[in-house]
């Protein structure tokens, strides 16, 4: 398939009738369809924030609630990126090179987080690192359960994103390695985590993001408490709720920018390091 | 694998990684069986039962029912024209179709507040004129929409791309329209690409909370999904009931998850 793309490439210019009418019906209605749902309620918000002016917008985000709200998602959402990074390529490596029974059983229990609703995964961490906690583990209402439960929502992305690419890569190398006496740690370090690492970046960007504005799983485990447990996410609803939709708009644009910005960056240097990797 | 080192480092990652697994995932999920069914079947046989339970649960329906469908013909649409057509803008239509991805649900919720709601853009004359959208039927299917929007799209383009278009090229020589071409030549090659992205969007949009949470108000037995109900149940001191719940979107989860794994099977072997 893929030797034959570069032929495909460029292939004679047939006028193919879509079957949703004209080209530019289609794209009419593709480009109609996401500003409804998508574009216009995001303008909805950006024109809200900005409705008292500038300032008014940098008052709202720099509330102390607000502050505190955003600097917890930006901390947590970086521990449980890191723990990802490690823990995903490691859960991959497993998948990919170790042989055990049931593997295809936990391979599919990976998409698990993606599958099961975000309200019952509160529910069931708490059942277990709750205060009916069976093995004494309580971190309810605690900064760790953020963590948690972030880390619950997150598990898939780098998993999935290391796990087809270490299929792929050419074990020649790694032989080559070890036959010229290199340790393990050494293979892993200088000839598989080059390979490995876009996949971990492309990973960790979208857990990050995620991360960033996770709500569901956090409503039930982390208490909401002002000034130590209440993530940005938690914040906007909270300002929702008190009438005050000004100002969550304004840490929700704060937040948008914030994790567009940052998938933007993360992809920049995703593209880098895979150039770098094959140059 | 050469020699016994190396066979107990490959023993310590796996004991790690299942550990890992077994201590977020598998244990916790367990204990919720557990729990659910701790003073038998009747408790919560009772909450789910109830007019409350029974209600979130087809509100559920509705709303997947609406947005899944909408989402699908959406999605086939728009990864044909993305991957098929040339245009200047096409970057940013890619670029935005990812946006449900990266923004929080809470977000989502507050942006149809304010077009819908009282205080939005639309929302005072939609109302003067009897429709209301926010804390109603229509709201929680139009935050379902925007969540479960990407699926689809996301899961079609590559297999459009990978089967190229010599195919619909050679049934519009000879002399197909294009809904034939449609129909007979690119549906059928795309179809479990399009059934994955469709089982993704459908777990999305059982499991929707934020959003949904926003823009319905939460009113019992009226604008209450079933994760909806959980948090309900849950904050009410009523644990069978969120248990119980918390239970049949787990088991529509596994459904989810089974579908996930045949389908990823069968666009393989296609």
């Amino acid at each position: 398939m893929a030797a034959n793309d570069a032929t495909v490439a460029a292939p004679p210019r047939v006028s193919l009738r879509s079957p949703f009418g004209g080209e530019l019906l289609s794209r009419g209605v593709v480009t109609l369809w996401l500003s409804v749902i998508v574009l216009i309620p995001l303008a909805a918000v950006v024109e809200h924030s900005l409705q008292d002016g500038l300032g008014a917008f940098w008052e709202a985000i720099k509330e102390p609630e607000a502050v505190a709200a955003i600097k917890l998602t930006l901390i947590t959402s970086l521990i449980i990126t890191t723990i990802n990074a490690t823990m995903g390529t490691l859960i991959a490596w497993v998948l990919v090179r170790d042989e055990f029974r049931g593997k295809a059983i936990v391979n599919s229990l990976i998409d698990l987080p993606f599958a099961l609703p975000t309200i019952v995964a509160g529910l069931t961490l708490l059942a277990l690192y709750g205060p009916k906690s069976p093995i004494g583990a309580n971190v309810a209402y605690t900064k760790a359960a953020i963590v948690l439960a972030l880390l619950f929502v997150t598990l898939p992305f780098v998993v999935r994103a290391v796990q087809p690419v270490l299929i792929e890569v050419d074990r020649e190398m790694e032989e080559a390695a070890a036959s010229l006496g290199a340790s393990r740690r050494r293979i892993f370090r200088s000839v598989l985590l080059p390979n490995l690492t876009p996949a971990i970046v492309a990973g960790c960007a979208l857990a990050f993001a995620r991360a960033l504005g996770e709500y569901g799983s956090l409503v039930l485990i982390t208490g909401n408490i002002p000034f130590d447990t209440q993530v940005a996410s938690v914040y906007i609803f909270g300002r929702i709720e008190s009438d005050a939709p000004t100002s969550a708009a304004a840490v929700s644009v704060f937040l948008l920018i914030l994790s567009v910005v940052l998938l933007f960056a993360l992809n920049l240097v995703s593209r880098w390091s895979s150039r770098h990797a094959n140059g | 694998m050469r020699m016994g080192e190396g066979r107990l480092q490959r023993y310590g990652l796996r004991f790690v990684a299942l550990g890992y697994l077994a201590a977020l995932l598998v244990i916790p999920v367990t204990i919720i069986f557990f729990r659910t069914f701790e003073d038998g079947l009747g408790p919560p046989l009772e909450a789910i039962t109830s007019p409350d339970g029974q209600h979130a649960f087809w509100l559920t329906l509705v709303c997947v029912g609406i947005a899944v469908p909408l989402n699908t013909i959406f999605g086939v649409l728009a990864a044909l024209v993305l991957v098929r057509q040339k245009f200047r803008g096409k970057a940013i239509l890619n670029t935005i179709i990812d946006l449900p991805f990266a923004i929080s649900p809470v977000v989502i919720g507050l942006a149809l507040l304010l077009v819908y709601g009282r205080q939005g853009w639309l929302g005072p004359t939609l109302i003067d004129n009897g429709i209301q959208i926010i804390f109603s039927t229509p709201g929680m299917v139009l935050a379902t929409i925007f969540v479960s929007l990407p699926f689809v799209v996301r899961e079609t383009m590559p297999v459009l791309q990978e089967i190229g278009n010599e195919q619909e090229q050679a049934a519009s020589t000879l002399g197909a329209n294009g809904w034939q071409t449609f129909w007979r030549v690119t549906l059928p090659a795309i179809r479990w690409g399009v059934a994955y992205g469709v089982v993704l969007a459908t777990a999305r949009a059982l499991g929707e909370f934020g959003a949904v949470s926003v823009v319905s108000g939460r009113i019992s037995g009226e604008t209450e999904t079933l994760p909806l109900f959980v948090e309900n149940e849950f904050t009410n001191f009523n644990l069978a009931g969120a248990y119980a719940a918390a239970i049949v979107l787990a088991l529509l989860a596994l459904v989810v998850l089974f579908s996930m794994n045949l389908f990823k099977r069968k666009e393989t072997e296609a």
